[in-house]
C-alpha cells in the first residue's frame, strides 16, 4: 500500500509541477497576480508530494519491502540500518528519486525565501524551475520508477554493492546532487531575465546567494567524493581524472566562474550578457553530468547500471532544456543593454580573467572527457584520456590564475595600479620564495614541478592572507583596532579570504601527495617488521571477524617511530556474503602532515601476507583546504542572506558602525 | 516469447559474471613482481600506471585486482628488462591493445583538436576579451574626439538611466 | 554587422547542436557497447605463436604456422575451463566444429592444463588443434583481454574479424559464417 502511496504522489508532483510551470508564465505575462502567486503554492505543493514519495521509498527500504523490485535488487535485511537508507539513492531509481527531491526543495525555497522578489520575475522564475521538474518527474515515472512491484517477491534482497556499503554514500551522493541541482535556481532566473529582457544588479543580488549556495554544496560533495576514493581500493585514489568525477568538476569550474562573474554584474553592472550564458552553461553541464553517468555513454569506475532507452529520454530532456534555453539566448540576449566601462586592469578586469581561466579549463576538462567519444564518432579509433592528458592541458591552465588569485583579490574597481600592488604584495612574494627554497632543500632537489608548485601555492596563501591583513590594518594599527576592523569586515571579504586560502591549502596537499608519497609492498610473517619512509609496520598477524552482512580478515598493524609507538592499523579483507563479492578495506592513521595507510593483501600460503603500507604527505590538507572553502562560502552567505533580507537595514547598520569606526 | 526472454536473462547473467570472474584477490602490485633493480621497477611503475587495465571501468594496471593486469604489469617488466625504452613498451601494447590502453592519448593528427582544444579555447577568449575592451575604448576615445558625443555622453552620465544605446552600436561598428 | 553580431551569440547554441548531435549517434548507434573494444589486429598479419598441446587431449597444439598451412579458413576461439560464458557459446562452437572446411582452433587461456582438460572431455572438444596459454602470452599477442573470445583468420594468415563476449547462435549465422563464406570466395 505504501509503495502506491507513494507512486501516487509522484503523479500529484508531476500534476503541481505541470500546473506550476505553465500558469504563473501566463500570470506573469497577464499581470495578473493570482496567476503568479499559484507558482508559490505549487511549488510547495509538489515539495510535498516529493517528500512524500521519497519518504515512502525509504520506508519500504526500512522494512525491507522485498515485493518493490527497487527494493529487491539493491538491499538485504541483514544489511545495517544506515545503509538500508542511504541504499535508497545507491541506485540509478532512487537516487533520480532524490534528484527530483532536492529540486523540489530548491523551487520551494525560492517561493519561501523570495518573498521581496519582483513578482513577475519569481512567477518566472518557479515557472522555469517548475519545467525542469516536469522532465525529471516524467522521466523518473516513465523509465526510473523505483515503486514498481514484482509479481513474486523473493526471499531476501540481492543487497548493496559492497563497495557502496560505506558512510560515504550516505553524504557524498546527496551533497553533490544539492551541488548540481542547486545550479537550476540561477538558471532559472537567466531564463526568466532573458524572458523579461532585463538584467540588473538587483537580479545580480538575487542570484548570488543560490549560486553561492550550490557551489558550497557540490564543493563539498565533490571533496567528500575524492576522500572516499581515496580511502575505497580500486578507484583510482583522490582523483583519477575519470569521467564521472570530470562531470562532477565542470559545473563546478563554472559554478565558480558564474560567481565570480554575478559580483561584476552586482557591483558594476556589466559582464551581464556573459553572466547569463554562464548561468545557463553551469546548469547544462549538471545535466549533461547526470546524462553521462546514467547513459552509459562512457565507462568509468562509478557508472550506474546502464539502460539506452533512458538514455534516450535524457538526452531528449537534455536537448529541450539546454537547446530552448539557449536559443532564448541567441534571441533575446543581444538586446540586453551593456552597463559600465573598466580598464583591463581593475577588479572587473581581473575577474575577467578569472572567467577565461576557468572556462578554459572546463573546456579543457569537456574535450578530454568527450574526445573519446567524437574520436569513435569520426572513425579514429578508441582512445583513452587520463591523468598524463590532464597533467599536460589542465594544469597549466590553472597555474597562472592561481598566481593571480591573491594580485585580483588587491586590485580596486575601474582602474588599478598594478605596480602599486605589486609592492604591496612584495613580503609574500619573497615569503614564497623562501618556501620554495626550504622545499627544494627539504626535498633534495626533489620533482623541480612539484617544488615550484609548492612555491606558487605558498605565494597564493601568503598573498591571500596578507590582502586581509591589509584590510585589516593588522600590525599597522593598534591590535584592538585591528580586531574592531576584523569583525566589521563583511562576510563576503571573510569568504573570500577563507576560500582563497583554503584552495591554496588544498593545492600544498595535492602537490606533496602526488610528489612525495612513498609506498612499499611486502610479504610478512607475524612480527615481522617493514619500514617505510622511516616508520615502522609491525605486523601483529590476522584474525577472522565476522560483520552484520560480511566475514573478514583482519591484520594488525603496530605503527611506530623510534620505537615510539604512534598507532595501531586494522586494515580488512571482507567477503560479502550476498554478492560473493571480496572488498578491500585500509586502514588509516591521519595526521597534520600525513597519513599512514596499510592494507593487507592475500596469504602467500606459507604462513605470509601481503602487506602495502603507503606514506602520503600532507594528504589531509586536501580536505582541509575544501572545508575552509566550504567555511568561507558559508560566511559569505550569512552575509549575503542579511543583505538580500534587509536591504535597508543593513545601510542603516552600516552607517552606524563607519560612525563607530 | 517467454523462452526468449528467460535465455536473454541467462545471457546477461553470464555476461555480468565475466566481470565478476575477473575480480580475485589479487591486489595490484604484487612483491613476487617486484624488479631487483630499483631503477628499472620506479619505470615499470611510471609506465604501469599510464596502462589501462581492459577488463576494469577505469582503472590502471597499477593498482588494479585483475589477473590481466598482473600478466600486463609482468609483460612490462620483462620488456624493460630486455632493454626496451619506456616508448618501446608503450608502443608494444598499444600495438596489440589499440591506443586505448594507453591513458595518455597519442600525438597524431586525429587528436590534434584534443591537445591543442585548450590554447584555442584560451585564444577565441583573449580575442574576445581584446574586443569587448576595444569596443570599451573607443567609447572612450570617441567621446572627446566629437564635441556632439561628449555633450550627449555627458548627458547620459548625468541622468545615468538613458543607455548609451545608439552611441554604442555606432562606435562598436567603426571598432570592427 | 547586426548579423554577425547575431550569429556570436548563437554559437553557444550550434555548437551544443554538434555536441548532441555526437550524443545522439554514440546512443543510437546498433551495436556500440562501450566496453567493448574494437581490435588493432584486423587486416594485420595474425602474431608469431608457438602453443603446446592439451597433454591427454587427442588433438595437437597449433603454431602460426598452422594457420596458413592448408589453405583453409582459421577460426580461433580462446576458452578456459573458469569461464562461464564459454559455456553457453560452446554448443555453437560444436557445430562450427563439425566443418571440416575451415580450421577450428582453440587456445586455452590462463589455465591449468588438467583443468582445460578436464572441461573439454566433460563438455565435449570441438576443436582441431588446441594450444594452452597458461600464462597467457599468446593472449597478449592477441590482443586478448576477455574471454570468450572468437578470430576469423584467413587463409593468408591475416585477422580479418574479432568478436568479444560469448556468440549466440545469431552472431554465429548473422556475422560469422557470412564472413567465413566470403573469404571463401575470395
Amino acid at each position: 500500500m505504501i509503495a502506491e502511496l507513494g507512486q501516487f504522489a509522484l503523479i500529484m508532483a508531476l500534476l503541481a509541477a505541470i500546473s506550476q510551470s505553465i500558469l504563473p508564465l501566463i500570470g506573469a505575462e497577464r499581470l495578473d497576480s493570482r496567476l503568479m502567486a499559484f507558482g508559490s503554492h505549487a511549488s510547495l505543493v509538489q515539495l510535498l508530494f516529493v517528500i512524500l514519495a521519497f519518504g515512502c521509498l525509504t520506508q519500504a527500504y526500512i522494512v525491507s519491502d522485498f515485493t518493490l523490485l527497487n527494493v529487491a535488487e539493491n538491499s538485504h535485511s541483514t544489511k545495517p540500518l544506515l545503509y538500508k537508507i542511504s541504499g535508497v539513492w545507491g541506485n540509478h531509481e532512487g537516487s533520480m528519486l532524490l534528484w527530483v527531491l532536492i529540486l523540489a526543495l530548491f523551487g520551494a525555497a525560492v517561493a519561501a525565501f523570495g518573498r521581496n522578489l519582483p513578482v513577475t520575475l519569481k512567477a518566472r522564475v518557479l515557472a522555469i524551475q517548475a519545467m525542469i521538474g516536469v522532465g525529471f518527474l516524467t522521466f523518473l515515472i516513465f523509465t526510473s520508477n523505483p515503486f514498481t512491484r514484482l509479481l513474486v517477491p523473493p526471499e531476501n534482497g540481492q543487497d548493496l554493492n559492497p563497495l557502496l556499503q560505506d558512510p560515504g554514500l550516505a553524504f557524498h551522493p546527496p551533497m553533490l546532487y544539492v551541488g548540481y541541482v542547486g545550479f537550476s535556481v540561477a538558471f532559472s532566473f537567466a531564463i526568466a531575465a532573458l524572458i523579461e529582457g532585463k538584467v540588473d544588479a538587483a537580479w545580480a543580488r538575487w542570484v548570488r546567494p543560490w549560486t553561492l549556495t550550490a557551489w558550497i554544496f557540490l564543493t563539498g560533495g565533490i571533496a567528500l567524493g575524492s576522500w572516499w576514493a581515496y580511502y575505497e581500493l580500486g578507484w583510482g585514489g583522490w582523483w583519477f581524472w575519470d569521467p564521472v568525477e570530470n562531470v562532477s568538476f565542470m559545473p563546478w569550474l563554472m559554478g565558480t566562474a558564474l560567481l565570480h562573474s554575478a559580483v561584476v554584474v552586482e557591483k558594476r553592472n556589466s559582464l551581464k550578457v556573459w553572466t547569463i550564458l554562464l548561468a545557463i552553461l553551469t546548469f547544462s553541464l549538471s545535466l549533461i553530468g547526470t546524462f553521462i553517468v546514467r547513459s552509459g555513454l562512457l565507462t568509468s569506475v562509478h557508472a550506474f547500471a546502464v539502460n539506452p532507452e533512458r538514455g534516450i529520454f535524457i538526452l531528449i530532456l537534455l536537448a529541450i532544456a539546454i537547446g530552448g534555453s539557449l536559443t532564448l539566448f541567441a534571441l533575446k540576449a543581444p538586446a540586453l543593454k551593456s552597463g559600465g566601462m573598466f580598464s583591463p586592469i581593475s577588479r572587473e578586469g581581473g575577474l575577467l580573467l578569472n572567467n577565461l581561466l576557468l572556462s578554459t579549463a572546463c573546456a579543457t576538462v569537456f574535450l578530454g572527457t568527450l574526445y573519446p567519444l567524437f574520436m569513435e564518432a569520426l572513425g579514429g579509433g578508441r582512445v583513452s584520456i587520463g591523468p598524463p592528458f590532464y597533467n599536460k592541458t589542465f594544469i597549466p591552465v590553472m597555474v597562472p590564475l592561481f598566481f593571480l588569485v591573491c594580485i585580483g583579490a588587491y586590485l580596486p574597481w575601474k582602474r588599478a595600479d598594478l605596480v602599486g600592488v605589486l609592492k604591496r604584495l612584495k613580503y609574500a612574494g619573497l615569503a614564497a620564495l623562501l618556501a620554495l627554497l626550504i622545499a627544494w632543500y627539504i626535498s633534495d632537489g626533489g620533482p623541480l614541478l612539484a617544488i615550484l608548485g609548492l612555491g606558487m601555492a605558498t605565494w597564493m596563501l601568503l598573498g591571500t592572507l596578507s590582502e586581509w591583513a591589509d584590510r585589516i590594518k593588522l600590525f599597522r594599527a593598534p591590535l584592538a583596532k585591528s580586531w574592531q576592523r576584523a569583525k566589521n569586515l563583511p562576510g563576503s571579504s571573510w569568504g573570500m579570504t577563507l576560500a582563497h586560502g583554503g584552495l591554496a591549502i588544498a593545492i600544498i596537499g595535492m602537490i606533496s601527495t602526488t610528489a612525495w608519497k612513498v609506498e612499499d609492498v611486502a610479504v610478512l610473517k607475524p612480527g615481522e617488521t617493514l619500514s617505510v619512509a622511516g616508520t615502522d609496520y609491525r605486523f601483529d598477524g590476522v584474525k577472522e571477524i565476522t560483520g552484520p552482512n560480511y566475514s573478514a580478515v583482519e591484520g594488525t598493524f603496530n605503527v611506530s617511530q623510534d620505537g615510539v609507538y604512534m598507532a595501531t592499523l586494522k586494515p580488512e579483507k571482507r567477503l560479502y556474503t550476498v554478492k560473493r563479492m571480496p572488498t578491500t578495506e585500509a586502514a588509516i592513521y591521519s595526521t597534520f602532515v600525513g597519513d599512514y595507510y596499510a592494507v593487507i593483501g592475500d596469504p602467500d600460503g606459507k604462513g605470509g601476507w601481503t602487506v602495502r603500507i603507503y606514506r602520503e604527505p600532507l594528504v589531509t590538507w586536501i580536505w582541509f583546504g575544501c572545508t575552509l572553502m566550504v567555511f568561507g562560502g558559508l560566511v559569505s552567505l550569512a552575509d549575503r542572506r542579511l543583505r538580500v533580507g534587509a536591504p535597508a537595514d543593513k545601510r542603516k547598520k552600516k552607517k552606524v558602525r563607519e560612525a563607530e569606526a | 516469447m517467454r523462452g526468449f526472454i528467460l535465455s536473454t536473462t541467462i545471457l546477461f547473467t553470464l555476461i555480468a559474471s565475466i566481470g565478476i570472474a575477473s575480480i580475485s584477490l589479487v591486489q595490484a602490485v604484487e612483491p613476487d613482481e617486484v624488479l631487483d633493480n630499483p631503477i628499472l621497477e620506479a619505470r615499470a611503475r611510471e609506465i604501469s600506471k599510464e596502462v589501462r587495465c581492459l577488463v576494469c571501468q577505469n582503472e590502471p594496471i597499477d593498482s588494479s585486482n585483475a589477473e590481466l593486469a598482473k600478466e600486463l604489469r609482468i609483460v612490462v617488466r620483462e620488456r624493460l628488462v630486455a632493454g626496451d625504452s619506456d616508448d618501446d613498451v608503450k608502443d608494444y601494447l598499444s600495438s596489440r591493445y589499440g591506443d586505448f590502453v594507453l591513458f595518455r592519448p597519442p600525438f597524431k593528427a586525429s587528436t590534434f583538436l584534443l591537445w591543442f582544444g585548450p590554447l584555442l579555447v584560451l585564444a577565441i577568449g583573449i580575442i574576445g576579451i581584446i574586443f569587448f575592451f576595444r569596443g570599451n575604448r573607443t567609447q572612450k576615445i570617441a567621446a572627446p574626439l566629437s564635441a556632439e558625443e561628449q555633450n550627449k555622453l555627458q548627458q547620459l552620465l548625468q541622468d545615468g538611466q538613458e543607455p548609451p544605446q545608439k552611441l554604442n552600436s555606432d562606435n562598436k561598428g567603426e571598432a570592427s | 554587422m547586426s548579423a554577425k553580431r547575431k550569429v556570436i551569440f548563437a554559437l553557444p547554441l550550434l555548437i551544443t547542436v554538434v555536441i548532441f548531435g555526437y550524443f545522439f549517434w554514440a546512443l543510437t548507434k546498433p551495436g556500440r557497447d562501450p566496453k567493448i573494444l574494437p581490435s588493432v589486429l584486423i587486416d594485420k598479419p595474425a602474431p608469431e605463436f608457438d602453443l603446446k598441446a592439451l597433454d591427454g587431449l587427442n588433438v595437437p597444439g597449433f603454431a602460426r604456422s598452422d594457420l596458413i598451412s592448408n589453405g583453409k579458413i582459421s577460426v580461433v576461439n580462446i576458452f578456459a575451463s573458469w569461464c562461464i560464458p564459454c559455456l553457453a557459446e560452446h554448443p555453437d562452437m560444436m557445430k562450427l566444429g563439425q566443418r571440416d572446411d575451415i580450421n577450428l582452433y582453440g587456445i586455452n587461456y590462463r589455465d591449468k592444463p588438467e583443468d582445460g582438460l578436464a572441461w573439454l572431455n566433460k563438455n565435449g572438444n570441438p576443436y582441431h588443434r588446441v594450444g594452452r596459454d597458461p600464462k597467457t602470452r599468446a593472449g597478449i599477442d592477441w590482443g586478448v583481454y576477455g574471454v570468450p573470445e572468437t578470430f576469423i583468420v584467413d587463409a593468408t594468415g591475416t585477422i580479418r574479424y574479432k568478436h568479444v563476449g560469448p556468440l549466440n547462435t545469431g552472431d554465429l549465422e548473422g556475422t560469422i559464417l557470412p564472413i567465413i563464406d566470403s573469404l571463401q570466395t575470395q
